[in-house]
């Protein structure tokens, strides 16, 4: 681990009982959701990492505790380009975590997305919709259990007849 | 899917002002077919009159599926899919990918590929700009600078099929190195292109930079500042133009860019002109390749052949595909819009568990609200043009 990021990790395992897992040389920190908000503000206003460049999830079904992991990537812009990932899991397949759209706006899309394709919601976000896939559309669709390909093209004519043998996927 | 469904104007309530509810002001669909919303673009304006109050981007229309399909294929199969994201920067969708699977798996790259790597991303850089110069000057009715970006963005392409046989989605960089050595006509190819470049830079810059109406549409227009550059989490040649000097070459280097001599142009205007001009001056710099004449030389192809370790590499990632150590990495290059970064998780098996691509355009246009509000609608054109969107990259 770099000199440069250990107090930030220091602090964090202190403070919230952040768990630190290193792998190729790429630092992450698991983040109880309870603390998520918390922990990425005071990442922000006390480490300096200004600048949030990714979020995103990934799905562990059939596993479900936890399920999710909600995947923050971080920069500091101003403290030498350094890197940082906080993982929050989350149980069960219709989880509630708060927005860090407080903490900086530009979560909001990507937050958007991470409900779009997951069905995480995130408390308190501005504008909790879909992003990406139509208005209409039924489940989550980068979900494990969410079926991929071979599938017929849905018209209305034949809508009926697919939707019979089609494996739904779990809201 | 089910039955469609109107979208109310109350689900877009917290959006836009209540003076839209009385019809006091109007709300106007801007795309999806719309010739200069590059792609499908959805904007949903509220007017009063000609100005925004409100801009409402919905994007989506593009969506494929891509981060989808690469869970169910290999390694090496998913890599294809990554070309169609971004297309008008498909080699470094294929960088980016090929680095996070090397990181993945601690592979060790020629030196050889990784020069030809930079060289060919450069190229590809100078392809993206040239388009998006052409295009966006179009929306601003300049209509003959599209015709001339075009015929040199040919010579790009004909590099590429050269090299890789394909026009445009190449799939050339593979991990561990590239899919084969270049051509040996490749470098008098390249050379032509960047000898030949600065002069018709110079031509597109006649046609643009001092013409009075071009300057009336861009310059004060759209403008954002560089701390709300940080804060939208927007890089890439917009953070630039608004004095966030950021390059992802210069401040996290990858493939070895480090090695090279060449500037990062920024402004501090943060308007469309600074926007442009950064483009701009970008591709003048072709920064690596034009630097340095030795350097741009690839080492001999010798050392691919007695480096038994490259040569197997290649070997084994062709025939069978390979399975990634358990673990997620995350890696990102700084693609023509910004940083392009793919967060890639592997469960230990021959495919990737979950790829994610953190697109510039998905972020950037995150900042059209901002950039367009209280201006006339004849400016969103402008606006999206410098914006540089990419519908694929944003849409993925």
């Amino acid at each position: 681990m770099l000199e440069t990021l250990q107090p930030a990790v220091a602090a964090l395992q202190a403070e919230f009982g952040a768990e630190v897992l290193e792998f190729r040389d790429e630092v992450t920190l698991v983040v109880k959701p309870v603390h998520n908000v918390e922990a990425l503000m005071a990442l922000r206003d006390r480490f300096g990492f200004d600048f949030l460049i990714d979020v995103t999830a990934v799905d562990y079904w059939p596993e479900d505790k936890p399920r999710f992991h909600v995947v923050y990537q971080l920069l500091s812009m101003k403290n030498n380009s350094l890197l940082l990932r906080v993982r929050v899991p989350l149980d069960g397949s219709g989880p509630n975590v708060r927005t860090s759209e407080t903490v900086w706006p530009s979560a909001n899309w990507y937050e958007r997305e991470v409900f779009d394709m997951f069905g995480i919601r995130f408390e308190g976000h501005s504008d909790m919709r879909r992003i990406i896939m139509p208005y209409e559309w039924e489940g989550h669709p980068l979900r494990k259990d969410y079926p991929l390909g071979y599938e017929e093209v849905e018209f209305t004519f034949n809508y009926e007849e697919i939707n019979l043998r089609k494996p739904h996927p779990k809201m | 899917m089910s039955d469609f469904r109107e979208v109310s104007i109350e689900e877009l309530r917290h959006l836009v002002s209540d003076r839209a509810l009385t019809g006091e002001t109007m709300l106007l669909n801007m795309g999806p077919q719309h010739p200069s919303t590059h792609g499908v673009l959805r904007l949903l304006l509220e007017l009063d009159g000609e100005i925004i109050i409100n801009c409402i981007p919905d994007i989506g229309y593009l969506h494929t599926g891509i981060e989808k399909n690469m869970e169910a294929k290999t390694y090496m199969k998913a890599e294809v899919m990554v070309d169609r994201l971004d297309y008008l920067n498909p080699l470094g969708n294929n960088l980016v990918y090929c680095l996070a699977v090397e990181k993945l798996c601690e592979i060790d790259v020629p030196v050889r590929a990784e020069v030809l790597r930079v060289i060919l991303a450069e190229l590809t850089r100078i392809n993206s700009h040239l388009v998006w110069l052409g295009t966006s000057a179009l929306d601003l009715a300049a209509m003959s600078t599209f015709l001339y970006t075009m015929r040199e963005r040919e010579m790009i392409l004909d590099i590429f099929e050269m090299c890789s046989g394909q026009r445009m989605m190449t799939t050339y960089i593979r991990p561990g190195g590239l899919w084969r050595d270049v051509p040996v006509e490749f470098e008098a190819a390249v050379r032509k292109f960047i000898d030949l470049l600065p002069t018709r830079i110079d031509e597109y810059e006649s046609l643009l930079t001092k013409n009075e109406l071009f300057l009336e549409r861009t310059k004060g227009i759209g403008v954002i500042n560089g701390e709300d550059c940080t804060r939208y989490a927007v890089g890439g040649p917009i953070g630039r133009a608004s004095g966030v000097k950021y390059d992802l070459r210069k401040n996290r280097p990858y493939s070895g860019y480090e090695k090279y001599d060449f500037n990062i142009p920024t402004r501090e205007e943060g308007d469309i002109f600074a926007r442009y001009s950064v483009r701009v001056e970008e591709m003048r710099e072709f920064g690596p390749v034009r630097s340095n004449n030795r350097k741009f030389v690839p080492p001999p192809r010798s050392e691919i052949g007695v480096s038994m370790e490259a040569l197997i590499h290649h070997f084994k990632l062709w025939t069978e595909g390979f399975s990634a150590p358990q673990g997620y990495v995350y890696s990102a290059i700084e693609s023509p819009r910004g940083e392009l970064g793919v967060f890639l998780e592997s469960d230990g098996g021959p495919k990737p568990y979950r790829v994610h691509y953190r697109t510039p355009s998905f972020a950037n246009l995150q900042i059209m609200p901002l950039l367009s509000k209280a201006h006339f609608v004849a400016d969103v054109v402008g606006i999206i043009g410098s914006i540089d969107i990419v519908l694929g990259d944003t849409d993925r």
